[in-house]
């Protein structure tokens, strides 16, 4: 008996709803209600767990995973496959820890600025630059003045 | 009292400013359904954060244009570089872009855009003539039956993932349990929040949406480095002249295919899950099938253009059915349109027609407007499709990161949808690596509250479900779902020799015969002794065939 991906990622579901299934019963229970509010999650949690098994079944039936071509084989063969993927997130996670800084404006051009670079490369910088300004700015000078939304002000910039 | 609502809705869709962001809601569809890797359910949700401050009947207008318009983008980049923009265009590819190889790329396109015109008219006509049917049918539904609709919905969902079953069921049930994190809409009663202010607030459901379905998109999108840094063609200035009188005498002369193919395309609509990468391809394999000239079909046939064009225009009418009638929505578009009508308080189910007839008149006007603005918009598009497609995908990409932020945060003006925005970006995007489908996801997202609430009224009228368990409907979709959830078991036996599969057809005929005969009224016993009838003929011929 082999695990594979599709094995992990069962029993990782398993693990996650009897995580839930305990977490259930710390839902208050109150002295009303036809439906107590812990049930359907309940309902949901059992469900998912019973196809997580058949799933973990069906996986260890299949056998060992077949390398695909292309597959990253290494750690430093996985960061490079997943490179741009790693930077999105790791961009829009600093983004976000960003914003009550900087703001939404000037935040959010450094963003689309960062991210434009490290998927292009460097010599575009100018271009990227560009791009970032006019996307973002347009976009809040839509979102501020046409459609009266207050953005995000940035506690060092002040816009 | 229809002609007043008429009138007024006329007037909600009619006037300049919604006019002229139907216009903008077309061409940015165009463009977004003429680009591969962007798909026509993230143009509509990446819309959405614009139309909150707009009436609901402007924002959904709105909204529609994007869709239509979308609908009929992915035929030109289909027949002028052979890359569908969409899936509900893959089939149009197979004889479009031969066709314009040839030396016709203004005939193929001709024929696209008219053929799309054709299916969304025909659809539209449908939806105005069939959600007021449904409705009065939706009226006979108890919570039961409702509860039972949304599980049939997400089985059916799961089950187009064919091999995939299992992974689909899993995604359309995360889905609803995405929805109970938070106080309990009922009692107000925390659940899963582990103690966190943002977990209690719970997720709003358009930054999962988004996260989920665009963001993942676009980090698929920008996984390979070589290919982000490509642009879609490398093509020069395309002068094309699309020949309408041309591709119209054609249409008239192949209107069965037309009228038959955007048929397929209602029914595969009003199939919850089922979409334009369904319709299409059926569309396409039926116009083959009943051709004189079958094996002209992959070198350039019309038909083969006009087929798949008619249906993926056509699925749209049949997706807004079910949602303008049962508040349920056929697909992942529709499911979108649902959000919004939910950002404006307005749920839409049975009495939805009666209660806001004047929205409803205006979703029926503003699919027809964005029909005739499509038609008229193709030729404009078509130049600046061929600037789109020399931009890099990874600018695309991180623009359209930058635009979604700050939509998500306009939702409410909250980070912590931002975080949502982060988190399910995450999830969708590590759930496409690992083969779940996303569409049961979506669907178990926006039908959870529906699910639950019903639920909980069902236990409210009959706490033990003794008489709601058997209630007609309640049965019907039961057993619909059950033959659902098989469906893809069915399809892989079919033709291998399994005897079993020669009676599934029979024995679901049988099964449904059984509700419809407990149902009110003359039409659907006389359905149900047909069902049966047919039924009894299928298992009939079963056993007497051999088996393969």
């Amino acid at each position: 008996m082999t695990l594979n991906r599709d094995s992990f990622v069962a029993i990782f579901l398993l693990l996650v709803c009897g995580g839930l299934m305990v977490a259930s019963f710390e839902i208050r229970e109150p002295d009303y209600g036809q439906l107590s509010p812990a049930t359907w999650p309940r309902v949901i949690v059992g469900v998912i767990a019973a196809l997580s098994f058949i799933y973990l079944v069906q996986s260890l039936r299949q056998g060992p995973d077949v390398p695909r071509d292309g597959a990253p084989k290494g750690l430093s063969e996985f960061f490079a496959y997943w490179r741009n993927v790693i930077w999105c997130f790791l961009l829009f996670g600093g983004y976000l820890l960003a914003i009550p800084f900087l703001g939404m404006l000037v935040g959010g051009v450094l963003f689309v600025f960062g991210l434009l670079t490290a998927l292009g490369g460097i010599r575009n910088w100018l271009l990227h630059g560009a791009i970032a300004l006019i996307s973002v700015g347009g976009m809040w000078l839509v979102f501020t003045f046409a459609l009266e939304v207050i953005l995000p002000r940035g506690a060092w910039t002040g816009v | 009292m229809i002609w007043d609502n008429v009138m007024l809705a006329f007037a909600e869709v009619g006037n300049l400013q919604t006019l002229a962001l139907m216009i903008v809601g077309v061409g940015v569809g165009l463009l977004a359904g003429s680009i591969p890797g962007f798909t026509i359910a993230m143009a509509v949700v990446l819309t959405l954060p614009f139309t909150f401050s707009m009436p609901p009947a402007q924002g959904l207008a709105t909204m529609i244009s994007v869709l239509v318009g979308g609908l009929s983008g992915g035929l030109m980049s289909g027949i002028l570089t052979g890359i569908p923009g969409t899936p509900s265009s893959v089939a149009t590819t197979f004889d479009g872009f031969p066709m314009a190889r040839k030396g016709e790329p203004g005939f193929a396109l001709g024929l696209g855009v008219w053929s799309s015109f054709c299916g969304g008219m025909i659809s539209a006509v449908m939806l105005v003539l069939f959600a007021p049917q449904l409705a009065r049918v939706g009226l006979e539904f108890q919570p039961w039956d409702f509860f039972m609709l949304v599980i049939f919905a997400l089985t059916v969902t799961a089950s187009l993932a064919g091999e995939n079953l299992i992974k689909g069921l899993i995604a359309g049930a995360l889905g609803l349990l995405v929805r109970t994190v938070g106080e309990d809409d009922a009692v107000g009663v925390g659940r899963f929040d582990f103690g966190s202010d943002y977990l209690l607030s719970g997720f709003d459901f358009i930054a999962v949406l988004i996260g989920l379905f665009a963001f993942s998109q676009l980090l698929s999108d920008v996984r390979d480095p070589d290919a982000a840094k490509r642009a879609l063609t490398d093509k020069g200035d395309v002068k094309i002249r699309i020949e309408h009188g041309r591709a119209i005498r054609e249409l008239i002369k192949h209107w069965v295919v037309v009228v038959r193919s955007s048929l397929i395309g209602i029914f595969t609509g009003i199939l919850p899950g089922a979409g334009g990468s369904i319709a299409n391809i059926l569309a396409y394999d039926q116009a083959k099938k009943a051709s004189k000239d079958p094996d002209s079909f992959g070198t350039g046939n019309p038909e083969g253009i006009i087929a798949p064009e008619s249906s993926n225009n056509a699925v749209e009418g049949g997706a807004l059915t079910p949602l303008i009638s049962l508040g349920i929505p056929g697909d992942v578009t529709a499911a979108i349109m649902l959000g919004a009508l939910l950002i404006h308080d307005i749920v839409p189910g049975p009495t939805f027609i009666q209660e806001e007839p004047v929205l409803v008149y205006s979703i029926f006007i503003a699919f027809f407007c964005a029909n005739f603005i499509m038609l008229g918009m193709q030729s404009a598009m078509l130049r600046v499709f061929v600037l789109v497609t020399k931009i890099r995908m990874y600018m695309l990409a991180a623009v359209i990161l930058g635009f979604a932020s700050i939509g998500v945060f306009a939702l409410n003006n909250s980070a912590d949808d931002l975080q949502t925005l982060f988190w399910f970006g995450l999830l969708g995007f590590a759930m496409r690596q690992f083969g779940f489908p996303l569409a049961p996801m979506i669907l178990g997202v926006v039908l959870g509250d529906i699910a639950e609430l019903n639920l909980s009224r069902a236990l409210a009228i009959d706490p033990t479900l003794a008489d709601s368990l058997f209630r007609p409907w309640a049965v019907f979709f039961t057993i619909v779902a059950v033959f659902s959830a098989v469906f893809p078991w069915y399809q892989a036996k079919r033709g291998t020799g399994a005897a079993w599969t020669r009676f599934y057809a029979p024995a679901m005929l049988a099964s449904v015969a059984l509700p419809l005969s407990m149902m009110d009224g003359a039409f659907r016993p006389i359905l149900a002794a047909g069902a049966l009838a047919l039924a009894v003929f299928l298992g009939w011929r079963a056993l007497k065939a051999r088996p393969a």
